[in-house]
Protein backbone atom coordinates (compact mmCIF):
# COMPACT_ATOMS: atom_id res chain seq x y z
CA UNK A 1 0.00 0.00 0.00
CA UNK A 2 1.70 3.20 -0.86
CA UNK A 3 0.09 4.99 2.29
CA UNK A 4 1.59 3.15 4.35
CA UNK A 5 5.03 3.48 2.52
CA UNK A 6 4.72 7.17 2.63
CA UNK A 7 3.54 7.22 6.49
CA UNK A 8 6.71 4.56 7.06
CA UNK A 9 9.04 7.27 5.39
CA UNK A 10 7.51 10.36 7.25
CA UNK A 11 7.82 8.29 10.59
CA UNK A 12 11.56 7.81 9.91
CA UNK A 13 12.45 11.60 9.04
CA UNK A 14 11.10 12.57 12.04
CA UNK A 15 13.00 10.26 13.99
CA UNK A 16 16.64 10.77 11.92
CA UNK A 17 15.27 14.37 12.56
CA UNK A 18 14.88 14.34 16.64
CA UNK A 19 17.49 11.24 17.16
CA UNK A 20 20.18 11.67 14.34
CA UNK A 21 19.74 7.66 14.74
CA UNK A 22 23.33 6.60 13.99
CA UNK A 23 23.20 2.73 13.43
CA UNK A 24 26.61 0.85 15.09
CA UNK A 25 27.28 -2.43 13.80
CA UNK A 26 29.83 -3.46 15.69
CA UNK A 27 29.21 -7.00 15.95
CA UNK A 28 27.64 -8.34 12.49
CA UNK A 29 26.68 -6.68 9.11
CA UNK A 30 23.33 -5.78 8.13
CA UNK A 31 23.04 -8.64 5.87
CA UNK A 32 19.95 -10.54 4.30
CA UNK A 33 20.09 -13.20 7.12
CA UNK A 34 17.46 -14.20 9.05
CA UNK A 35 17.82 -12.66 12.84
CA UNK A 36 16.02 -11.80 16.04
CA UNK A 37 16.98 -8.62 16.73
CA UNK A 38 16.58 -8.43 20.67
CA UNK A 39 16.76 -4.83 22.58
CA UNK A 40 16.29 -2.83 25.24
CA UNK A 41 12.81 -1.02 25.59
CA UNK A 42 12.83 2.31 27.09
CA UNK A 43 10.16 3.91 24.83
CA UNK A 44 7.70 3.24 22.16
CA UNK A 45 10.05 4.49 19.85
CA UNK A 46 12.39 2.23 20.18
CA UNK A 47 11.71 -0.68 17.20
CA UNK A 48 11.28 2.89 14.79
CA UNK A 49 15.02 3.64 15.62
CA UNK A 50 15.67 -0.45 14.70
CA UNK A 51 13.98 -0.85 11.36
CA UNK A 52 14.86 2.83 10.38
CA UNK A 53 18.76 1.77 11.06
CA UNK A 54 18.24 -1.56 8.58
CA UNK A 55 18.52 -1.38 4.69
CA UNK A 56 15.10 -0.64 3.34
CA UNK A 57 15.27 -3.93 1.65
CA UNK A 58 15.68 -5.28 5.10
CA UNK A 59 13.11 -3.33 6.64
CA UNK A 60 10.31 -5.05 4.77
CA UNK A 61 11.69 -8.66 5.93
CA UNK A 62 11.82 -7.24 9.64
CA UNK A 63 8.78 -7.59 11.53
CA UNK A 64 8.80 -5.79 15.46
CA UNK A 65 7.18 -7.99 17.92
CA UNK A 66 4.42 -5.73 19.63
CA UNK A 67 2.00 -5.45 22.81
CA UNK A 68 -1.66 -6.21 21.13
CA UNK A 69 -3.36 -4.42 24.41
CA UNK A 70 -1.12 -1.34 23.36
CA UNK A 71 -1.35 -1.42 19.16
CA UNK A 72 -5.20 -2.52 19.10
CA UNK A 73 -6.22 0.57 21.18
CA UNK A 74 -7.41 2.91 18.62
CA UNK A 75 -7.60 2.52 14.84
CA UNK A 76 -4.30 5.00 14.69
CA UNK A 77 -2.59 2.69 16.25
CA UNK A 78 -3.78 -0.43 14.53
CA UNK A 79 -2.51 0.91 11.35
CA UNK A 80 0.61 2.03 12.70
CA UNK A 81 1.35 -0.96 14.05
CA UNK A 82 -0.11 -3.20 11.21
CA UNK A 83 -0.46 -1.62 8.07
CA UNK A 84 3.04 0.30 8.61
CA UNK A 85 5.05 -1.48 10.55
CA UNK A 86 3.65 -4.64 9.91
CA UNK A 87 4.33 -5.55 13.31
CA UNK A 88 3.53 -9.29 14.92
CA UNK A 89 1.31 -8.58 17.87
CA UNK A 90 1.16 -10.77 20.78
CA UNK A 91 -1.23 -11.29 23.77
CA UNK A 92 0.91 -10.26 26.69
CA UNK A 93 -1.79 -10.54 29.41
CA UNK A 94 -0.70 -14.37 29.63
CA UNK A 95 -4.04 -15.65 29.02
CA UNK A 96 -2.76 -17.22 25.49
CA UNK A 97 -2.20 -21.04 26.55
CA UNK A 98 1.15 -22.44 25.46
CA UNK A 99 0.69 -24.03 21.83
CA UNK A 100 -2.88 -22.59 21.43
CA UNK A 101 -3.43 -19.99 18.56
CA UNK A 102 -2.40 -16.71 21.05
CA UNK A 103 0.70 -18.30 22.14
CA UNK A 104 2.88 -15.75 21.56
CA UNK A 105 6.08 -18.10 21.57
CA UNK A 106 3.77 -20.14 18.82
CA UNK A 107 3.01 -16.85 16.80
CA UNK A 108 6.66 -16.07 16.78
CA UNK A 109 7.65 -19.29 15.60
CA UNK A 110 5.19 -19.06 12.75
CA UNK A 111 6.72 -16.09 11.91
CA UNK A 112 10.23 -17.01 11.65
CA UNK A 113 9.05 -20.15 9.96
CA UNK A 114 7.57 -17.85 6.80
CA UNK A 115 10.90 -16.16 6.68
CA UNK A 116 10.62 -13.32 9.03
CA UNK A 117 13.24 -11.24 10.85
CA UNK A 118 11.79 -10.59 14.31
CA UNK A 119 12.49 -6.96 16.63
CA UNK A 120 12.01 -8.60 20.24
CA UNK A 121 12.13 -6.53 23.78
CA UNK A 122 12.97 -9.48 25.93
CA UNK A 123 12.21 -7.04 29.24
CA UNK A 124 8.31 -7.34 28.01
CA UNK A 125 7.52 -4.24 29.18
CA UNK A 126 9.28 -0.58 28.83
CA UNK A 127 11.85 -0.04 31.55
CA UNK A 128 10.74 3.29 33.62
CA UNK A 129 13.51 2.03 36.37
CA UNK A 130 16.92 3.13 36.82
CA UNK A 131 18.23 -0.11 36.75
CA UNK A 132 19.72 -0.81 33.07
CA UNK A 133 17.87 -3.81 32.18
CA UNK A 134 14.48 -5.44 33.64
CA UNK A 135 14.75 -9.28 33.92
CA UNK A 136 14.52 -10.97 30.64
CA UNK A 137 10.97 -13.26 29.92
CA UNK A 138 11.90 -16.57 28.93
CA UNK A 139 10.13 -16.36 25.17
CA UNK A 140 13.09 -15.45 23.69
CA UNK A 141 14.89 -18.51 25.13
CA UNK A 142 11.47 -21.01 23.71
CA UNK A 143 11.71 -19.03 20.34
CA UNK A 144 15.47 -20.15 20.40
CA UNK A 145 14.79 -23.68 21.21
CA UNK A 146 12.58 -23.70 18.27
CA UNK A 147 14.21 -22.03 15.57
CA UNK A 148 18.04 -23.51 16.17
CA UNK A 149 19.53 -21.61 13.30
CA UNK A 150 18.14 -18.40 13.47
CA UNK A 151 20.93 -15.40 14.58
CA UNK A 152 19.90 -13.11 17.89
CA UNK A 153 21.44 -10.31 17.69
CA UNK A 154 21.65 -7.78 20.67
CA UNK A 155 21.16 -4.05 20.17
CA UNK A 156 21.37 -1.12 22.15
CA UNK A 157 19.09 1.81 21.84
CA UNK A 158 20.81 4.44 23.73
CA UNK A 159 19.65 7.66 24.71
CA UNK A 160 15.82 7.17 23.26
CA UNK A 161 14.58 7.30 27.06
CA UNK A 162 15.82 11.19 27.83
CA UNK A 163 13.93 12.00 24.20
CA UNK A 164 10.60 11.30 25.60
CA UNK A 165 10.07 10.65 29.18
CA UNK A 166 7.00 8.48 30.32
CA UNK A 167 4.30 10.93 30.81
CA UNK A 168 5.76 13.86 28.56
CA UNK A 169 4.17 14.55 25.13
CA UNK A 170 6.93 16.38 23.12
CA UNK A 171 9.90 14.98 22.09
CA UNK A 172 13.15 16.45 22.57
CA UNK A 173 15.51 15.94 20.11
CA UNK A 174 18.82 14.42 21.59
CA UNK A 175 21.08 12.24 19.70
CA UNK A 176 20.56 8.20 19.90
CA UNK A 177 22.96 5.46 18.91
CA UNK A 178 21.62 1.83 18.17
CA UNK A 179 24.75 -0.63 18.42
CA UNK A 180 24.29 -4.20 16.95
CA UNK A 181 26.21 -6.82 18.61
CA UNK A 182 27.91 -9.99 17.89
CA UNK A 183 24.83 -12.63 16.70
CA UNK A 184 23.94 -15.71 19.50
CA UNK A 185 23.05 -18.85 18.81
CA UNK A 186 21.42 -21.59 21.28
CA UNK A 187 24.06 -24.32 22.52
CA UNK A 188 22.77 -27.89 21.93
CA UNK A 189 22.98 -28.55 25.97
CA UNK A 190 22.36 -24.77 26.86
CA UNK A 191 19.84 -24.38 29.69
CA UNK A 192 17.07 -21.71 30.11
CA UNK A 193 19.21 -19.74 32.30
CA UNK A 194 22.34 -19.86 31.30
CA UNK A 195 20.66 -18.63 27.48
CA UNK A 196 18.97 -15.44 28.89
CA UNK A 197 21.69 -14.91 31.25
CA UNK A 198 24.38 -15.04 27.91
CA UNK A 199 21.60 -12.95 25.97
CA UNK A 200 21.66 -10.31 29.25
CA UNK A 201 25.22 -10.18 28.96
CA UNK A 202 26.03 -9.58 25.47
CA UNK A 203 23.00 -6.49 25.49
CA UNK A 204 24.93 -4.77 28.16
CA UNK A 205 28.30 -5.33 26.81
CA UNK A 206 26.99 -2.47 24.11
CA UNK A 207 26.22 -0.24 26.54
CA UNK A 208 28.20 2.68 27.20
CA UNK A 209 30.01 3.23 30.53
CA UNK A 210 27.90 4.29 33.38
CA UNK A 211 29.09 7.96 34.31
CA UNK B 1 14.24 46.94 8.30
CA UNK B 2 12.96 44.01 6.25
CA UNK B 3 14.63 44.58 2.91
CA UNK B 4 15.64 41.96 -0.34
CA UNK B 5 18.65 41.85 -2.08
CA UNK B 6 17.99 42.99 -5.42
CA UNK B 7 21.29 41.72 -7.20
CA UNK B 8 23.92 38.42 -5.77
CA UNK B 9 26.59 41.21 -5.83
CA UNK B 10 29.63 41.44 -7.96
CA UNK B 11 32.18 40.78 -4.56
CA UNK B 12 30.25 37.51 -3.59
CA UNK B 13 30.58 35.97 -6.90
CA UNK B 14 34.03 36.43 -6.68
CA UNK B 15 34.34 35.11 -3.53
CA UNK B 16 32.53 32.28 -4.59
CA UNK B 17 34.86 31.64 -7.18
CA UNK B 18 38.14 32.05 -5.18
CA UNK B 19 36.77 29.67 -2.60
CA UNK B 20 35.97 27.12 -5.62
CA UNK B 21 39.86 27.26 -6.70
CA UNK B 22 40.77 26.77 -3.53
CA UNK B 23 38.56 23.78 -2.94
CA UNK B 24 39.89 22.52 -6.42
CA UNK B 25 43.15 22.78 -5.36
CA UNK B 26 42.64 21.09 -2.38
CA UNK B 27 40.62 18.36 -3.89
CA UNK B 28 43.87 17.80 -6.57
CA UNK B 29 46.40 18.16 -3.76
CA UNK B 30 44.53 15.47 -2.00
CA UNK B 31 44.02 13.19 -5.29
CA UNK B 32 47.90 13.45 -5.68
CA UNK B 33 48.61 12.16 -2.08
CA UNK B 34 46.31 9.46 -2.42
CA UNK B 35 48.17 8.51 -5.56
CA UNK B 36 51.99 9.26 -4.56
CA UNK B 37 51.79 8.74 -0.86
CA UNK B 38 48.82 6.53 -0.10
CA UNK B 39 49.75 4.74 -3.61
CA UNK B 40 46.09 3.77 -3.25
CA UNK B 41 45.85 1.65 -0.15
CA UNK B 42 43.81 2.93 2.80
CA UNK B 43 45.73 6.06 4.66
CA UNK B 44 44.44 7.32 8.06
CA UNK B 45 45.44 10.95 7.22
CA UNK B 46 45.05 11.00 3.98
CA UNK B 47 41.56 9.41 3.68
CA UNK B 48 40.20 11.73 6.66
CA UNK B 49 41.50 14.54 4.49
CA UNK B 50 39.42 13.51 1.73
CA UNK B 51 36.36 13.11 3.52
CA UNK B 52 37.28 16.36 4.87
CA UNK B 53 37.80 18.47 1.62
CA UNK B 54 33.94 16.81 0.36
CA UNK B 55 32.54 17.49 3.74
CA UNK B 56 33.80 21.35 2.59
CA UNK B 57 32.33 21.30 -0.95
CA UNK B 58 28.72 20.40 0.50
CA UNK B 59 29.21 23.35 3.07
CA UNK B 60 30.48 26.02 1.07
CA UNK B 61 27.32 24.35 -1.83
CA UNK B 62 24.84 24.87 0.97
CA UNK B 63 26.01 28.34 1.92
CA UNK B 64 26.35 29.19 -1.61
CA UNK B 65 23.08 28.41 -2.14
CA UNK B 66 22.11 30.39 0.93
CA UNK B 67 24.04 33.40 -0.39
CA UNK B 68 22.00 33.54 -3.37
CA UNK B 69 18.53 32.95 -2.14
CA UNK B 70 19.41 36.36 0.23
CA UNK B 71 18.31 37.11 3.66
CA UNK B 72 15.37 34.66 4.71
CA UNK B 73 17.70 31.82 3.51
CA UNK B 74 20.39 32.83 5.49
CA UNK B 75 18.39 33.62 8.60
CA UNK B 76 16.90 29.76 7.89
CA UNK B 77 20.47 28.29 7.56
CA UNK B 78 21.79 29.30 10.82
CA UNK B 79 18.78 28.14 12.58
CA UNK B 80 18.86 24.84 11.30
CA UNK B 81 22.54 24.96 12.30
CA UNK B 82 21.88 25.98 15.88
CA UNK B 83 19.17 23.28 15.93
CA UNK B 84 21.74 20.58 15.07
CA UNK B 85 24.97 21.74 17.26
CA UNK B 86 22.09 22.58 20.52
CA UNK B 87 21.10 18.62 19.91
CA UNK B 88 24.90 18.17 19.97
CA UNK B 89 25.40 19.89 23.10
CA UNK B 90 22.42 19.10 25.10
CA UNK B 91 23.53 15.25 24.19
CA UNK B 92 26.44 15.30 26.40
CA UNK B 93 24.56 17.50 28.90
CA UNK B 94 24.00 15.78 32.10
CA UNK B 95 20.41 16.28 32.63
CA UNK B 96 17.67 14.34 33.92
CA UNK B 97 13.98 13.65 33.67
CA UNK B 98 12.78 16.78 35.49
CA UNK B 99 14.54 18.95 32.99
CA UNK B 100 12.50 17.56 30.28
CA UNK B 101 10.21 20.31 29.86
CA UNK B 102 13.39 23.08 30.21
CA UNK B 103 15.02 21.25 27.44
CA UNK B 104 11.52 21.64 25.66
CA UNK B 105 11.68 25.42 26.27
CA UNK B 106 14.62 25.93 24.42
CA UNK B 107 14.45 24.12 21.54
CA UNK B 108 10.75 25.13 20.85
CA UNK B 109 10.95 28.69 22.44
CA UNK B 110 14.38 30.21 22.88
CA UNK B 111 15.65 28.75 19.65
CA UNK B 112 12.75 30.13 17.30
CA UNK B 113 12.50 33.13 19.18
CA UNK B 114 15.65 34.17 19.08
CA UNK B 115 15.88 33.88 15.68
CA UNK B 116 12.57 35.88 15.17
CA UNK B 117 14.35 38.59 16.63
CA UNK B 118 17.11 38.26 13.97
CA UNK B 119 14.46 38.49 11.24
CA UNK B 120 12.51 41.40 12.48
CA UNK B 121 15.69 43.18 13.83
CA UNK B 122 15.00 43.79 17.65
CA UNK B 123 18.17 44.17 18.76
CA UNK B 124 17.46 44.74 22.67
CA UNK B 125 15.73 42.00 23.31
CA UNK B 126 17.94 39.88 20.65
CA UNK B 127 20.82 40.76 23.31
CA UNK B 128 18.98 39.52 26.14
CA UNK B 129 16.58 37.10 25.43
CA UNK B 130 18.92 34.15 26.48
CA UNK B 131 21.29 35.63 29.09
CA UNK B 132 18.47 37.31 30.93
CA UNK B 133 15.04 35.09 29.91
CA UNK B 134 16.67 31.80 29.17
CA UNK B 135 18.76 32.50 32.41
CA UNK B 136 15.55 33.16 34.82
CA UNK B 137 13.27 30.48 33.00
CA UNK B 138 15.16 27.51 31.92
CA UNK B 139 15.86 26.45 35.95
CA UNK B 140 12.06 27.65 36.87
CA UNK B 141 11.12 24.89 34.69
CA UNK B 142 13.86 22.24 35.77
CA UNK B 143 12.72 23.25 39.58
CA UNK B 144 9.33 22.80 39.39
CA UNK B 145 9.99 18.78 38.58
CA UNK B 146 11.24 18.49 42.16
CA UNK B 147 13.85 16.94 41.41
CA UNK B 148 16.91 18.02 42.97
CA UNK B 149 19.89 15.60 42.09
CA UNK B 150 22.94 17.69 40.44
CA UNK B 151 20.62 20.31 40.45
CA UNK B 152 23.29 23.40 39.58
CA UNK B 153 24.86 21.42 37.26
CA UNK B 154 21.81 20.32 35.22
CA UNK B 155 20.86 23.69 35.08
CA UNK B 156 24.57 25.40 34.55
CA UNK B 157 24.99 22.69 31.54
CA UNK B 158 21.20 23.79 29.72
CA UNK B 159 22.40 27.44 30.30
CA UNK B 160 25.73 26.41 28.45
CA UNK B 161 24.24 24.78 25.78
CA UNK B 162 21.21 27.69 24.45
CA UNK B 163 24.38 30.22 25.36
CA UNK B 164 26.64 28.61 23.16
CA UNK B 165 24.14 27.39 20.26
CA UNK B 166 21.98 29.47 20.10
CA UNK B 167 22.56 32.63 21.40
CA UNK B 168 26.18 33.34 20.08
CA UNK B 169 26.00 30.75 16.91
CA UNK B 170 22.58 33.76 16.21
CA UNK B 171 25.11 36.67 15.88
CA UNK B 172 26.33 35.58 12.67
CA UNK B 173 23.12 36.10 10.75
CA UNK B 174 22.43 39.24 13.23
CA UNK B 175 25.02 40.72 11.42
CA UNK B 176 22.33 41.53 8.36
CA UNK B 177 20.53 43.64 10.71
CA UNK B 178 23.62 46.17 11.29
CA UNK B 179 23.03 49.73 9.87
CA UNK B 180 26.16 50.80 8.18
CA UNK B 181 26.10 54.05 6.24
CA UNK B 182 27.65 53.59 3.30
CA UNK B 183 27.17 49.47 3.43
CA UNK B 184 23.55 48.95 3.10
CA UNK B 185 22.39 46.22 0.97
CA UNK B 186 26.02 44.87 1.51
CA UNK B 187 25.88 42.94 4.93
CA UNK B 188 25.90 39.35 3.52
CA UNK B 189 29.98 40.25 3.03
CA UNK B 190 30.16 40.48 6.42
CA UNK B 191 28.96 37.11 6.49
CA UNK B 192 31.50 36.07 3.89
CA UNK B 193 34.61 37.37 5.89
CA UNK B 194 33.58 35.96 9.31
CA UNK B 195 33.61 32.54 7.82
CA UNK B 196 36.25 32.86 5.21
CA UNK B 197 38.46 34.23 8.07
CA UNK B 198 37.42 31.97 11.41
CA UNK B 199 36.95 28.34 9.12
CA UNK B 200 40.22 29.98 6.73
CA UNK B 201 42.25 29.93 10.28
CA UNK B 202 41.06 26.67 10.87
CA UNK B 203 42.06 25.24 8.01
CA UNK B 204 45.35 26.51 7.48
CA UNK B 205 45.87 25.86 11.01
CA UNK B 206 45.31 22.22 10.05
CA UNK B 207 47.60 22.61 7.36
CA UNK B 208 50.60 24.25 9.15
CA UNK B 209 50.46 21.80 11.47
CA UNK B 210 50.64 19.07 9.25
CA UNK B 211 53.17 20.25 7.47
CA UNK B 212 55.96 21.87 10.45
CA UNK B 213 53.75 20.93 13.75
CA UNK B 214 56.25 19.73 16.41
CA UNK B 215 55.81 21.45 19.59
CA UNK B 216 52.36 20.40 21.46
CA UNK B 217 50.69 23.46 22.24
CA UNK B 218 47.76 22.41 24.49
CA UNK B 219 48.61 18.16 24.59
CA UNK B 220 46.03 17.80 27.41
CA UNK B 221 42.87 19.73 25.62
CA UNK B 222 43.74 19.10 21.85
CA UNK B 223 46.36 16.43 20.84
CA UNK B 224 46.44 17.43 17.46
CA UNK B 225 47.15 21.16 17.61
CA UNK B 226 50.67 22.38 18.07
CA UNK B 227 52.49 25.66 18.31
CA UNK B 228 53.64 26.29 14.92
CA UNK B 229 49.88 25.40 13.42
CA UNK B 230 48.76 28.32 15.70
CA UNK B 231 51.02 30.81 14.63
CA UNK B 232 51.37 29.89 11.20
CA UNK B 233 47.42 29.44 11.15
CA UNK B 234 46.13 32.81 12.82
CA UNK B 235 49.27 34.74 11.02
CA UNK B 236 48.14 33.49 7.50
CA UNK B 237 44.50 34.50 8.54
CA UNK B 238 45.27 37.80 9.61
CA UNK B 239 47.04 38.36 6.34
CA UNK B 240 43.93 36.92 4.75
CA UNK B 241 41.28 38.99 6.33
CA UNK B 242 43.92 41.84 5.35
CA UNK B 243 43.60 41.15 1.57
CA UNK B 244 39.69 40.95 2.32
CA UNK B 245 39.25 44.86 2.87
CA UNK B 246 37.64 45.89 0.13
CA UNK B 247 34.71 43.44 0.72
CA UNK B 248 34.31 45.01 4.40
CA UNK B 249 33.14 48.49 5.54
CA UNK B 250 36.33 48.40 7.42
CA UNK B 251 38.61 50.65 4.91
CA UNK B 252 42.09 50.02 5.54
CA UNK B 253 43.79 46.87 5.34
CA UNK B 254 45.47 46.98 7.88
CA UNK B 255 41.65 47.19 10.04
CA UNK B 256 40.60 44.38 8.39
CA UNK B 257 43.89 42.42 9.40
CA UNK B 258 43.40 43.70 12.93
CA UNK B 259 39.66 42.22 13.26
CA UNK B 260 40.90 39.00 11.19
CA UNK B 261 43.42 38.45 13.80
CA UNK B 262 41.02 38.83 17.41
CA UNK B 263 38.11 36.61 15.11
CA UNK B 264 41.28 34.05 14.20
CA UNK B 265 42.47 33.83 18.45
CA UNK B 266 39.18 33.73 19.38
CA UNK B 267 38.16 30.84 17.23
CA UNK B 268 41.88 29.19 18.19
CA UNK B 269 40.54 29.38 21.89
CA UNK B 270 37.25 28.82 21.57
CA UNK B 271 38.43 25.59 20.29
CA UNK B 272 40.24 24.94 23.33
CA UNK B 273 37.07 25.30 25.50
CA UNK B 274 34.75 23.36 23.14
CA UNK B 275 37.79 20.83 23.59
CA UNK B 276 38.18 20.88 27.33
CA UNK B 277 34.26 20.04 27.37
CA UNK B 278 34.59 17.26 25.02
CA UNK B 279 37.55 15.65 27.31
CA UNK B 280 35.68 16.33 30.64
CA UNK B 281 32.36 14.43 29.38
CA UNK B 282 34.88 11.54 27.40
CA UNK B 283 34.01 12.21 24.01
CA UNK B 284 36.18 12.53 20.93
CA UNK B 285 33.78 14.68 18.54
CA UNK B 286 30.58 16.17 19.18
CA UNK B 287 28.49 13.89 16.39
CA UNK B 288 28.78 12.52 13.51
CA UNK B 289 26.90 14.58 11.23
CA UNK B 290 29.76 16.12 8.30
CA UNK B 291 32.25 13.66 7.43
CA UNK B 292 35.65 13.81 8.48
CA UNK B 293 34.98 17.03 11.37
CA UNK B 294 33.06 15.08 13.44
CA UNK B 295 29.49 17.05 14.59
CA UNK B 296 28.32 20.40 13.49
CA UNK B 297 29.79 21.67 16.54
CA UNK B 298 32.92 20.20 15.41
CA UNK B 299 32.67 22.51 12.48
CA UNK B 300 30.95 25.61 14.47
CA UNK B 301 33.28 25.72 17.95
CA UNK B 302 35.36 28.69 16.56
CA UNK B 303 32.37 30.96 14.60
CA UNK B 304 30.44 30.61 18.06
CA UNK B 305 33.65 32.20 20.00
CA UNK B 306 34.61 34.64 17.37
CA UNK B 307 30.85 35.83 15.99
CA UNK B 308 29.55 37.77 18.65
CA UNK B 309 33.29 39.67 18.95
CA UNK B 310 33.01 40.15 15.60
CA UNK B 311 29.64 41.63 15.40
CA UNK B 312 30.37 43.72 18.67
CA UNK B 313 33.27 45.29 17.41
CA UNK B 314 31.62 45.98 13.92
CA UNK B 315 28.31 47.52 16.02
CA UNK B 316 30.56 49.77 17.86
CA UNK B 317 33.10 51.27 15.56
CA UNK B 318 31.25 51.25 12.35
CA UNK B 319 27.06 51.86 13.15
CA UNK B 320 26.26 55.24 14.27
Amino acid sequence: MWFSKLVARAIILFARLLTGMQARWNGCLPAAVQRVYFANHSSHGDFVLIWGCLPPDLRRLTRPVAGADYWNRSAVRRFIGRDVFNALLIDRSGGGHEGGATDPVALMKAAVLRGDSLILFPEGTRNTTDARLLPFKSGIYHLARVCGNVEFVPVWIDNLNRVMPKGEVVPVPLLCTVTFGKPLTLGAEEAKDDFLARCRAGLLALAPALE
Amino acid sequence: MMHSYPAVLRETWLLFAAVFGVLVLASAVTALLRWRVAGGRPHAVIDNLGARVSAWWWMIGVLGVAFVLGRTAIIVLFYLLSFFALREFVTITTTRRGDHRAIVAAFFVFLPLQYVLVYIGWYGLFSILIPVYAFLILPILSALSEETTRFLERCAGVQWAVMVCVFCVSHVPALLTLPIPGFEDRNLLLIAFLVIVVQGSDVLQYVWGKLCGRRKIAPLLSPSKTVEGFVGGVASATALGASLWWITPYGSPWKAGLIALVIALMGFLGGLVMSAIKRDRGIKDWGHMIQGHGGMLDRLDSVVFAAPVFFHITRYWWVP
